[in-house]
């Protein structure tokens, strides 16, 4: 599906993103946020109260959270929500990993890809997004991602709170035979004002969960919170600092096998030739599984099934795609613009026309393909059973996941267990279904036997669903005061969630805009009378792209802000002054980059050899903005610090954000530094570490995070950090050199 | 072959190939899963274990190396080691997945270097972590030397 230009066309395009989804959708009821009590396993002495959280008779309040815990804090900033709201003791705290089920769907996640502007709160604005918001109840995806649990849960988990609390004082009331306003709760204990008589939770939750849950309810006003804005020590961590945390790859039976896997190299390519026999012979083979465009082994250890296959004899047939190349695929690109076939994003007053008039400045830009490297590599263990299968897997979409599996099997769905330990990382690697399908066709051949896929660094590497490679062509002009006059920005990439969607929804056509291609490049805050912003689809087939930690920000962030940097030193103007002069209807936007000013002394010199650069943007719903300090010695490029503010509007975790913006930036340095995956011959070249750089401990610059007060609705926090710091590394370079970087990652 | 190994002061019998790594023996004989696989090479130090009180990448050490040596594993720390409450005080771990081998990294570098500047820190921690948790490590490890004073730990 193709469209070029008008708002018009942005609402045709919004509406048949779902196709056949949307008919019927009128016939759903308001979002049920309380959810089916039952839905929530009990123990003999627990009551659920909704579908979000069980109240034990000790007083053990169990809350379900709904999103995976991969290191973001959601197993601890979500039950907080709660916790605020029930007015609980949070040491009585404990998490359950949401099931399965339709009420914990990820709302805003989807709403997110609505293809507008989200300050527009105009009739289009307001009908497309409800259109999005109906579209993901429909398809009520339990994903974990684009930095949105919080934003997510904000009124559902507040509201099983409130509602709990309200059954609580409710059925405190009835035994004492007084008015519900004459009673108050604190830390799971309900007080009756008059008598100083107390109740404690776990002493009326069995009455409670018998009560018709409240049809209204108030929340706190945020004077009144306890819980939420403090440092709440994360739930997860004495786990992880003693060996006892679970990863899925952790997954262990006395009596199970393992497994390990070679597919073809070159994407699309198909198993050959494979000497079975010799496999079959090496020392712990059990068993050789030969899919269609791999070899798997199933060994008495990981490391046996990997022996064996390092030295088998396999060929693979690389097919059509033997020859593909990154360098082809910016080929590609360039015809494609050249073409012209964009769908434009937005349009606001007449760009096009505005650079017709001297002098225009241009420059072109470039990103490369990336890998997520997760630390714990991509892996799955499953047991099929005559009736049934059980499936054991770090994954950030369960749903989705079982969904699959199902399918795979020839199971309906509850006869699939799956089970979602910790992820050791994701960064939008771990929604993908893949290595749970090679799992279960290699179980296949063991009937009854717990089988636990590993992939090896090098598959891990070599398969990945890739952040896509893109290409940005700017064209601007100042006007006579140097500001802005005329801004047109071309991307070139393949749409990476409608490509992640399709292998979720192998039977499904989804297609249409997807507006994470020009996110950190559309709608931007910067006020620019005439602008456009237009994104050419150009599939890169059969290389498989996904989603990469702040997805289409990662690469648009560093196009916009390097550029903005351009075109701040043709007006001859201070890069914080040039873009605060386009920011002067936005006065939370303004406010950062002067707080960001003042945290990095940028007016202040610093010692020679030094530079600074900036970058700032906007991104789920959040502002965020670095200064990064960098020097050049013996020809090596060193990154000194990075200062970053955030404005996330209300904080519920400031020290979880904290580690959150810490890890985003040096997510984004390793990418601005390091981070390239060669594409060539059909088959990506990296196989580990050696030739897929991480950011180490002696590279990492010193990080220092401010956040700015305010209580406005929470935005996302898990990606913000990873954009702005490539182009402030840029920027700085730039201030050094002299020299303009316009191609990731940066070499000097 | 068959082989006794001594880990975390128990006396294991095994019968194994020599070449088999460590790591495996730990994970997939065993069923000590607190010591990740993350490459395989000895380029991530994922799989850090102690051996004889030294560090080293089991993932790489053929099992036959560890005879007659004591192997210690983040399972034999404990849990109120000074080190991993330093790492709960600091709110170390993200994802989690690096940190057996990087507490197992910094347990060794405290006794090499019982107070530890920061080069000594870049020089002893050479682990990878993909969540980028290396400024919250530097600090607990700071913090756990400062604390080594009082409790000698
Ligand atoms: S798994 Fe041993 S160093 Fe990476
Ligand atoms: S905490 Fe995730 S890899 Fe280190």
């Amino acid at each position: 599906m193709k469209f070029s230009g008008s708002r018009r066309r942005f609402i045709l395009a919004g509406a048949t993103l779902g196709g056949g989804l949307l008919i019927g959708y009128g016939l759903f009821k308001p979002r049920d946020f309380l959810g089916d009590p039952q839905l929530l396993p009990l123990n003999a002495d627990e009551v659920a109260l909704s579908a979000w959280l069980k109240i034990a008779a000790d007083g053990t309040i169990t809350v379900a959270v709904p999103r995976v815990e991969m290191g973001q804090g959601v197993h601890t900033a979500l039950p907080m929500l709660i916790a605020e709201e029930l007015d609980a003791d949070w040491t009585a705290i404990k998490v359950t990993q949401a099931p399965i089920a339709a009420v914990y769907g990820n709302i805003v996640g989807m709403v997110d890809t609505t293809p507008i502007d989200e300050a527009n709160r105009g009739p289009v604005g307001v009908s497309m997004r409800w259109a999005y918001a109906r579209l993901a109840r429909v398809l009520s995806i339990q994903i974990t991602g684009g930095s949105s649990s919080v934003r997510d849960a904000w009124l559902p988990m507040r509201t099983a709170g409130a509602t709990a609390r309200l059954m609580l004082l409710e059925a405190a009331a009835l035994r004492w035979n007084v008015k519900v306003g004459e009673l108050s709760a604190h830390a799971s204990v309900i007080t009756h004002t008059g008598s100083g008589r107390t109740f404690k939770f776990g002493e009326l939750a069995g009455e409670a969960a018998k009560l018709t849950p409240p049809t209204q309810i108030d929340f706190k006003s945020s004077t009144q919170y306890t819980l939420l804005g403090k440092a709440i020590p994360r739930v997860d961590i004495p786990a992880k600092t003693n060996g006892a945390a679970r990863f899925g790859v952790d997954t262990y039976r006395a009596d199970m096998l393992f497994a390990a896997i070679k597919a073809s190299p070159v994407f699309g390519g198909v198993l050959k030739s494979v000497d079975e026999e010799a496999l079959r012979k090496a020392p712990g083979v059990v068993h050789v599984v030969k899919l269609d465009d791999a070899v798997a082994v199933i060994a008495e250890t990981t490391w046996h099934a990997q022996q064996a296959l390092n030295a088998a004899a396999i060929e693979f047939d690389g097919g059509a795609y033997a020859k593909r190349s990154l360098a082809g695929i910016f080929d590609d690109y360039a015809r494609a613009m050249a073409v012209g076939d964009f769908f434009g994003y937005e349009d606001i007053g007449d760009a096009r026309s505005a650079l017709t008039k001297d002098p225009v400045i241009q420059a072109e830009y470039r990103a490369p393909l990336l890998a997520h490297a997760c630390l714990e590599p991509m892996n799955c263990t499953v047991r099929v059973d005559v009736d049934g299968a059980e499936i054991w897997c770090g994954n950030q979409a369960p749903d989705l996941m079982r969904m699959n599996a199902a399918h795979a099997l020839s199971f309906p769905q509850e006869k699939v267990t799956l089970h979602t330990p910790y992820l050791g990382g994701g960064f939008g690697h771990r929604p993908e279904p893949s290595t749970m399908l090679q799992a279960i066709k290699i179980a296949q051949a063991v009937p009854g036997r717990t089988v636990k896929l590993t992939w090896s660094r090098a598959e891990d590497l070599q398969h990945d669903t890739y952040r896509p490679p893109a290409l940005a062509r700017f064209k601007a002009r100042l006007d006579a005061s140097g500001n802005i006059a005329a801004w047109l920005h071309q991307i070139t990439s393949p749409d990476g969630v409608p490509a992640t969607m399709a292998r979720w929804y192998p039977q499904l056509p989804l297609a249409g805009p997807d507006r994470t291609s020009v996110d950190g490049a559309a709608f931007l805050a910067y006020a620019i009378a005439n602008r456009r912003v237009e994104h050419c689809a150009v599939a890169v087939d059969p290389l498989p792209i996904g989603v990469w930690r702040s997805v289409g920000h990662s690469t648009n962030l560093f196009f916009v802000e390097s550029f903005m940097d351009e075109l701040a030193l043709a007006a001859a103007r201070d890069p914080i002054d040039f873009r605060l002069r386009h920011l002067t209807a936005r006065p939370r936007e303004s406010a950062l980059l002067e707080r960001l000013r003042e945290i990095s002394k940028w007016d202040t010199a610093l010692p020679s050899g030094r530079a600074r650069g900036v970058a700032f943007g906007n991104a789920y719903g959040s502002i965020v903005g670095q200064v990064a300090e960098v020097s050049i010695v013996g020809g090596a490029l060193r990154v000194h610090r990075v200062l970053c503010v955030l404005d996330c509007g209300r904080v519920i975790n400031p020290d979880i954000v904290a580690a959150q913006l810490e890890s985003g930036i040096i997510f984004g340095l390793t990418a601005a530094l390091y981070g390239e995956v060669h594409y060539d011959q059909g088959r990506i070249k990296q196989n580990n570490f050696g030739d897929y750089r991480l950011l180490s401990m002696a590279d990492t610059p010193e990080i220092i995070t401010h956040l700015i007060d305010s209580d406005a609705e929470p935005g996302g926090v898990g990606e913000v950090g990873t954009p702005a710091v490539a182009p402030a590394v840029a920027n700085a370079i730039a201030a050094l050199t002299g020299s303009r970087l316009r191609s990731l990652p940066l070499r000097i | 072959m068959s082989i006794t190994l001594n880990i975390n002061g128990m006396s294991r019998q095994l019968d194994v190939e020599p070449e088999l790594p460590l790591l495996w023996v730990l994970r997939d004989k065993l069923g000590l899963t607190g010591t990740k696989f993350g490459c395989g090479i000895g380029a991530c130090g994922a799989c850090t274990v102690h051996l004889d009180g030294q560090p080293v990448r089991s993932c790489s050490l053929p099992v036959e190396l560890a005879r007659g040596k004591a192997v210690t594993t983040i399972e034999d720390l404990g849990g109120a080691h000074p080190v991993q409450q330093a790492w709960i005080a600091a709110q170390v771990p993200q994802c989690g997945y690096c940190q057996s081998g990087m507490i197992m990294a910094a347990v060794a570098l405290l006794k090499a270097h019982p107070a530890p500047s920061d080069t000594e820190i870049d020089q002893g921690i050479t682990n990878l972590c993909r969540c980028g948790t290396y400024p919250r490590i530097r600090r607990a490890i700071h913090a756990a030397a400062g604390a080594k004073v009082d409790r000698d730990a």
